[in-house]
């Protein structure tokens, strides 16, 4: 019988053919910590007398999460991964560089991987067909000395996106699509591919999207089949010679198939506090936003700054609506720079952060007032998770976050469309 | 160690998240995590961390423990007195990470637990009685080497005493 992506990755890496159900201990290529969760794996790694990495560029500490740290404990704790960098030779990805899983898919992922990061949302490195998949401190620490894991093969979920997708239209619906239809633990410790002729025709950047938010289905990693879109990513990322071909077998065995038809999709809202509370736009009367944010490592990218600013474009911000706008890394950010979005964005009345994780996380940079209501174009919107249980969290695409930062409500893109 | 798990339940409902168990506003925190307990669960019973005994249990519902990958979430759970968590379900990272710090979690229909429940947990026979309904309920039984972790004291020690993960 043939194998899975996840399959096949995780077999290359344990060094012998491996099952789902199996329990293995498996090679990583790629290991990552940020300063919420590094601090604790460095010290366990302390506590361990275990303080060193098995591979020093492929053991990366990310400051993306407070950054720049807003109060002196958090700071206090980035000083102990600086510390751990220097001591050990990880690679430490500064204030200012961007959030992680941004940054890993642009300088670090490569087809084939096995990446294992302390952060849930490590799964969006899938999209370059890695099986990659978050996990604990204590895990990555010892990830981190021992350069392996122990893991759970996964059985797979396939879901097929087909038709194409309506204007005004982006991955970020079909994927609220998805978690609205199977529900926040519907592929709970399953891998979940995502293929069909919509996901072929999307770039990476919205390919990035889809797989980021597989754990808000509960999936162990969201992956993706490699391709031509693939190869010219990699490609224009300097790591041309990194690609290769992974995609399943024609007869692997999927636990479960899901089809999904691109055509019947709208720009879709989650609600509150759960992300599976998905509606449609047009089921939607008149919610007031306090404030939009546009960013995160969902939708942060040059591709989601440009629709953005195509629709904010001599226009202003509601007056009675914040607009936060913050580019993923700092890459992003000097793009949209040189092409004139952050011109856009200012002159629209947004306050432009630096590049990380911005307030998607709720320790700075646009912490809720009670009984406000925020549009953001992150992945999760859990009560308190950005900083007041009191604040009420949607999740949109970065097209509908700008046409309702205008309208000062949650609006249909489709108007602002050229 | 000890099979046998004594304790009085506390309920929670569906699909808490591991903002609900260590908030966001409280990331300052992680690196003092006897400070961040006194928080545990904070955002779901603002009153937990007062009532909760050592040797006590959690009782949930679906999809305990969604979210993010933070370790800290079962940390302080575990240092508030928490001896075991019973679930309908489990989100898949919370659940690695408990076994990962030897915090038992246990897969069981919880829908006749009230709170306040004594319950009497055998791991070894896979049973929870519930000593105040006088009811037994059993519990999707334990991987062998989700067993080995918990008889280990977690990862760290497993490692410390084989050397290795002993996945065999
Ligand atoms: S942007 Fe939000 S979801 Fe992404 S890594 Fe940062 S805090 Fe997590």
């Amino acid at each position: 019988m043939g194998k899975t992506i996840s399959e096949k990755i995780i077999s290359e890496h344990v060094g012998r053919d491996v099952r789902p159900g199996e329990f293995v201990v498996a090679r990583v290529d790629v290991v990552m910590a940020q300063d919420g969760t590094g601090p604790l794996s460095v010290q366990e790694l302390k506590k361990m007398d275990m303080e060193r990495v098995f591979d020093k560029r492929n053991s990366i500490l990310f400051i993306d999460h407070a950054s720049p740290s807003p109060r002196k404990e958090l700071s206090n704790a980035q000083k102990l991964l600086r510390e751990f960098s220097k001591k050990t030779g990880a690679f430490l990805s500064d204030v200012g560089e961007g959030v992680c899983h941004q940054r890993l898919v642009e300088d670090w992922v490569n087809p084939g991987n096995l990446v294992v990061g302390a952060d849930s949302h490590t799964c969006t490195s899938g999209a370059l067909g890695a099986f990659s998949t978050g996990m604990g401190s204590t895990d990555i620490a010892l990830a981190f000395a021992l350069g392996k894991v122990w893991l759970k093969v996964p059985e797979t979920y396939k879901f097929i996106v087909k038709g194409k997708l309506p204007d005004g239209v982006y991955s970020k619906d079909i994927i609220l699509h998805i978690i609205g239809k199977i529900g926040a633990d519907g592929a709970t410790y399953k891998a979940m591919e995502f293929e069909g002729d919509v996901i072929e025709n999307l770039s990476m950047s919205s390919r990035f999207t889809i797989t980021n938010m597989a754990v808000e289905a509960g999936g162990k990693t969201g992956l993706i089949g490699t391709d031509g879109i693939t190869k010219s990513y990699l490609k224009k990322r300097g790591r041309g010679n990194k690609f290769r071909e992974i995609k399943s077998d024609s007869d692997a065995n999927f636990e479960k198939l899901f089809e999904i038809e691109a055509n019947k999709l709208e720009p879709l809202v989650s609600f509150p506090h759960t992300v599976d509370n998905v509606k449609g736009i047009s089921n939607i009367e008149d919610v007031k936003i306090d404030q939009v944010f546009i960013g995160t490592c969902t939708n942060g990218r040059l591709e989601d700054l440009r629709i953005a600013a195509s629709i904010l474009k001599d226009k202003k911000r509601h007056p009675d609506t914040r607009l936060i706008v913050v580019p993923a890394s700092r890459e992003v950010f000097l793009d949209a720079l040189r092409e004139g979005l952050i011109e856009i964005f200012l002159q629209a009345g947004a306050a432009v952060e630096s590049p990380g994780c911005g307030p998607c996380v709720g320790i700075h940079k646009g912490v809720l007032a009670d009984g406000e209501i925020v549009l953001s174009t992150q992945n999760r919107n859990f009560e308190g998770r950005m900083g007041n249980p009191e604040g009420f969290i949607y999740l949109s695409s970065p097209a509908t976050a700008a046409a309702s930062a205008i309208e000062g409500k949650i609006a249909d893109p489709r108007r602002y469309l050229k | 160690m000890n099979s046998i798990i004594s304790g009085k339940a506390w309920k929670f409902g569906d699909n808490i998240s591991t903002d609900h168990i260590t908030p966001g506003r409280y990331f300052h925190l992680r690196s003092n995590l006897e400070e961040l307990a006194k928080h545990v669960l904070e955002d779901a019973d603002p009153s937990f961390s007062s009532k909760v005994k050592a040797g006590d249990i959690i009782v949930a519902g679906r999809n305990f423990g969604l979210g993010s990958s933070r370790e800290h979430a079962p940390r302080v759970i575990k240092i508030a007195g928490v001896s075991c968590i019973v679930a309908k379900s489990f989100a898949r990272i919370f659940y690695r990470n408990s076994f990962n710090i030897g915090l038992p979690l246990l897969v069981s229909n919880t829908e006749e637990i009230d709170e306040g429940d004594n319950l009497k947990i055998d791991l070894e026979e896979g049973k929870i009685e519930d000593e105040t309904k006088g009811k037994i309920l059993t519990f999707s039984p334990l991987s062998p080497f989700m067993r080995k972790l918990i008889e280990d004291g977690g990862i760290e020690e497993h490692v410390k005493k084989h050397g290795d993960f002993k996945i065999k």
